[in-house]
């Protein structure tokens, strides 16, 4: 009789035992010999920015096939968090969807590293924003950041404004109000974006760039699935999210200069040869100093850089190999290929490469 | 139910024209039909004449005017024939039938949408792929499917013993301020927001782990924390639903109490307590935010519950929708594939219980 | 408290001793767990109370600014969830216990239990891709004809996806919880009361406004009082659904809505560190005790309202 009694639990054990039995079918990889010469092992742990989570997923599936006996984790807790947990040698590597600033890197301390040795930033994810927008019988609409920054503020609120029409001339434009939608959730991309039109129209946006959308107006959506889908469900809306989300929705020409330049992966990856090193950093930080206000021909300046921080000298010798094996892979050409198709990011340009694998050479 | 007897009119040509409502004409029994047949047919001919001059047709529009001319004609109606009285009766009889169909809605079309896009991946392979080296399309939500068993479970064995242990003591031995304090505080407990429970773990767990550790263990944690207080209640419900008499009986043959309460008093209620238990079962295994924080999110298997995330049902849904990679179409479709399992296994559990609740059940009560 | 209280003290076996005393652990384990959540959510609190905008960065002035308009929008999302949910639940529950054939009811009570089934997440998705854009279009009528309501005030969210929208996926959730409870509670009216009432030559809607809604009174608003607290605890459909700003306003149908406590940390817990952490956990601790306030309140309604209500 009291055998009833864990009938309950009895179900959920038998449950789970067959479960446990039960591998995934793409797991366990002791099945199919390794094709590959392939002598490195170990295990990697990174952490960091979640912007970049489905890049690292396709390059760690990419690098872990190649590389049978590595296994690699990539914990996407957010930048802050991976700095810190990278601070304090938890993790061999962080992603980051900034550098660490110039106190950061004075104050040093990296638990991880050789004593008083720095750390080697890559920008080895660009992933461009696209301004997206939901307009009835318009396809593209040519803005410049003063207005794209009056749309988002709320100074301009309808689509008939004529600082729209301004730079729009043959296109019919509706006399319909602008719902702007932004991420409700802290996150890089608004961090990028606000950069952006601080940077761009200082005039107009005079907030600070921030992960968390700085005011109390426009519309809210939860991360990058939430601001496609009010756009696309909503009518006269403007958002803005990762590029390779952008799918159907009207995009927004950004003027750059005199002209007005989409989004693509080459502008976008232009936009970072543009811009100049952070100063006063050891030879292999390549942290950049986005410039937003860039007047270069063919550059798409609302990016987001995220970086792949690891140490210049590990104190401990154990997974060296490994760490720039797997920055090797992710800068490579096929490593920024297999990106840009999972996951939507620009390719860096061939001269970025250049020093970024010197950077990695350099890695003891 | 409510037949009232018309008494037949047999009133001498004197008698003043009375107002009884109790003796006042009865609409006839088909009536309530007619006139609702009648509303929709108004209702969907007026939204045809709008369609027809171009519009789409409005389903939604047809059924809400139809329902508002059919209480408006039916309470008028009633209320020249029957009298005030019947008619408020007829109003409130559309209304309440009207608030049960209404909430059949969102259910309706909820199944509908589950089931269209969750069918699209409901296949082998997402019962047998996990999400590790998988980018696009493919994969599978075993890893999650397996997290949930195993941190469901572990919260389970958690909170089933503390659970009935404190039931029965509520019930066979709780006096006093001690009982009192422990009722009012499983009442709290009920109300324990499901994130504040992911909270405390996560919390917890950071104690012993060090910042930042999310855990399957911590995912249990979280999920007993909102389990316990539904089991205590459903089992006191049960255990006070045993006669005294046979516990007197018991007593009476000599029997230890303790052992009263283990042959007698449980057997008695166990189908009532393995009812309570599956529900609450089911109602912790489709909570998402505690385990977002606690247990985090992985794309791996991982069978350890004290080591490494450990992914989940919900959250598999969530994530699979809150980060979507290319193509989108492919991560949706395995977040609606997640939704539907996680909705059939909570049909059965609730369906179980219900059954195990009709064919067990003690011969009385309720 | 059914069991009799044995007049002649049992010998005391050693079985009922560990029995006993294992009985009175678990239930002292209840006591440690909730002092437990109380105590963790205290101590990780501390440090975000006495922070400012210095310290953590989601703060702009200090941690009681922060928190303010939070607390604002999760009382009044519960709340429009509850007067949405309360009469059509007390509506499905007369329709189920009084109204609906015999052997229909228990497959009814079944089918909108299913609701109660349905987990968080799906109702999110489902309130933003199905019921936003489907109450779009009534919000921007209601709008254009009843803007001069300060509650209908433009302009229009261009999604639907304002505090209504997330009130209405609220009580839906909620609709089942108070509609179990209230059924129970119709079904236990003594029937003696309900056909003394129909021999009396009540309508049917007499006998259930006389016999059947006070007897049912505090039960139902213990159910009223129990999906209140799961509106307030509720996170993911409303991260999903809701488009949060922040803002304090009573406007129903604008994109700008105040966000709640619980999706507030869904949405900023992710990518916290540091001492946000900690200032997240506290608005987790004010949430704990809006609740506990909320549920201790209503306890001390119904327990009132039980002395008095006489039908038993």
């Amino acid at each position: 009789m009291n055998l009833k009694r864990f009938a309950a639990p009895a179900v959920i054990a038998m449950t789970a035992a067959l479960a446990l039995s039960s591998c995934a079918a793409n797991e366990g990889g002791s099945g199919e010999p390794a094709a590959s010469e392939s002598t490195l092992s170990g295990n990697l742990v990174g952490a960091g920015a979640s912007s970049q989570d489905s890049a690292q997923q396709a390059w760690i599936a990419g690098f872990q096939t190649a590389n049978p006996d590595v296994t690699i984790d990539y914990d996407p807790s957010g930048s802050g968090a991976g700095r810190d947990t990278f601070l304090s040698g938890a993790s061999d590597y962080a992603g980051s969807d900034r550098a660490f600033n110039d106190e950061e890197i004075a104050a040093g301390g990296f638990e991880k590293c050789a004593p008083d040795t720095s750390v080697v930033e890559l920008p080895l994810y660009i992933s461009p924003i696209a301004v997206i927008f939901n307009l009835e019988g318009v396809d593209t609409l040519n803005l410049d950041a003063a207005t794209i920054a009056g749309i988002f503020a709320g100074t301009i609120t309808n689509w008939n404004d004529p600082a729209i029409a301004a730079t729009n001339e043959g296109v019919e434009l509706p006399d319909q109000a602008i719902t702007p939608v932004h991420r409700s959730d802290d996150s890089g991309t608004t961090e990028n974006f606000t950069e952006y039109l601080g940077a761009a129209a200082p005039d107009v946006w005079t907030y600070e760039a921030d992960g968390v959308w700085p005011f109390e107006g426009g519309e809210g959506a939860q991360g990058t699935s939430g601001v496609v889908d009010a756009v696309t469900n909503g009518t006269g809306t403007i958002g803005y999210a990762d590029a390779s989300r952008a799918g159907d929705l009207g995009t927004v020409a950004v003027q750059v200069g005199d002209e007005f330049v989409e989004y693509s992966p080459e502008a976008a990856a232009a936009i970072v040869d543009a811009s100049p090193f952070v100063e006063g950093r050891d030879e292999h930080d390549l942290a950049i100093e986005l410039d937003r206000t860039s007047e270069e021909a063919g550059v798409y300046p609302i990016v987001l850089v995220s970086y792949l921080i690891a140490c210049q000298e590990y104190a401990e010798p154990e997974n060296v190999e490994l760490v720039k094996a797997y920055l090797s892979y992710m800068a490579s050409a096929e490593g920024q290929d297999v990106a840009a198709e999972s996951a939507g990011s620009a390719p860096i340009s061939d001269s970025l490469r250049e020093q970024v694998t010197a950077a990695i050479d350099s890695i003891q | 139910m409510t037949t009232t007897i018309t008494p037949p009119e047999t009133r001498g040509p004197a008698a003043a024209p009375v107002s009884n409502s109790l003796t006042a004409g009865k609409l006839p029994n088909g009536a309530s039909w007619m006139v609702l047949g009648g509303s929709v047919l108004v209702s969907a001919g007026l939204f045809g004449v709008i369609a027809f001059s171009g519009a789409e047709f409005n389903w939604v529009g047809t059924f809400v005017v139809a329902a508002l001319v059919y209480v408006v004609t039916i309470t008028l109606l009633s209320r020249i024939v029957e009298g005030s009285r019947r008619a408020t009766d007829r109003f409130v009889t559309a209304l309440v039938t009207g608030a049960f169909l209404l909430a059949m809605i969102p259910l309706i079309s909820l199944s509908i949408t589950v089931v269209t896009f969750g069918l699209n991946r409901f296949d082998a392979e997402f019962f047998s792929y996990s999400m590790r080296n998988v980018t696009g399309e493919g994969g599978g939500a075993l890893h999650a499917i397996v997290g949930t068993v195993l941190m469901t479970g572990t919260a389970a064995l958690i909170s089933i013993p503390i659970g009935l242990m404190t039931s029965i003591y509520l019930v066979e031995y709780g006096r006093g301020r001690l009982a009192r304090g422990i009722t009012f505080l499983v009442d709290v407990m009920t109300g324990i927001p499901s994130i504040v429970a992911g909270l405390f773990a996560y919390a917890l767990f950071a104690i012993f782990w060090g910042p930042g550790t999310r855990t399957g263990i911590a995912g249990a944690v979280a999920l007993a924390v909102l389990m316990i207080p539904v089991v205590v209640r459903s089992s006191e419900e049960m255990l006070r639903l045993v006669p005294v008499e046979l516990r007197e009986a018991a007593y009476a043959l000599g029997v230890p109490k303790w052992l009263t309460i283990v042959k007698v008093v449980l057997p008695t209620s166990i189908a009532g307590i393995t009812t309570g238990i599956m529900l609450a079962i089911a109602r912790v295994i489709g909570e998402t935010a505690p385990l977002l924080i606690a247990a985090g999110f992985t794309n791996s298997m991982n069978y350890d519950m004290t080591e490494g995330r450990m992914q989940s049902l919900p959250v598999f849904v969530y994530t699979q929708y809150a980060n979507q990679g290319n193509p989108p179409e492919a991560y949706l479709d395995r977040a609606w594939a997640a939704a539907l399992t996680l909705i059939l296994i909570v049909m059965v559990l609730n369906l179980v219980a219900r059954l195990v609740a009709r064919f067990f059940a003690p011969k009385y009560g309720r | 408290m059914t069991t009799a209280a044995a007049p002649i003290r049992a010998k005391q076996r050693p079985g009922d001793r560990v029995f006993s005393k294992s009985a009175v652990f678990a239930g002292s384990m209840i006591l440690v767990t909730l002092a437990a959540v109380a105590t963790f959510l205290i101590v990780q609190s501390i440090p975000a109370l006495f922070a400012d905008g210095e310290d953590a960065s989601i703060l702009d002035s200090n941690f009681w600014a922060y928190v303010g308009p939070l607390v604002f929008g999760t009382i009044w999302a519960a709340a429009l969830a509850l007067l949405i949910a309360l009469p059509i639940s007390i509506g499905i529950a007369l329709f189920i216990s009084h109204y609906a054939p015999r052997r229909l009811a228990s497959v009814l009570g079944y089918v909108v239990d299913l609701l109660a089934a349905v987990p968080s997440v799906v109702f999110g998705l489902w309130g933003i891709g199905v019921l936003a854009p489907a109450v779009q279009p009534l919000y921007s009528w209601l709008v254009d004809n009843l803007g001069w309501f300060p509650l209908f005030a433009g302009p229009v969210s261009g999604t639907g996806r304002t505090i209504l929208t997330a009130a209405l996926v609220l009580a839906v959730m909620i609709i089942p919880i108070i509609t179990a409870i209230s059924r129970e509670v119709f079904l236990q009216t003594p029937v003696l009361h309900e056909e003394a009432a129909l021999a009396l030559g009540a309508t049917r809607w007499e006998m259930i406004r006389t016999a059947v809604l006070p007897f049912g009174r505090p039960g139902i608003i213990s159910a009223a009082v129990l999906g209140l607290g799961r509106a307030l605890g509720e996170t993911m459909a409303v991260a999903m659904v809701l488009s949060a700003t922040g803002a304090v306003t009573f406007q129903l149908l604008t994109s700008v809505n105040p966000s709640t406590i619980a999706a507030n940390i869904a949405l900023s817990f992710p990518e916290a560190y540091g001492i946000n952490v900690n200032v997240l956990i506290a608005t987790g601790l004010i949430l704990f005790i809006v609740t506990f306030a909320v549920n201790a309140i209503a306890r001390w309604i119904v327990a009132r309202r039980a002395e008095f209500s006489g039908a038993n």
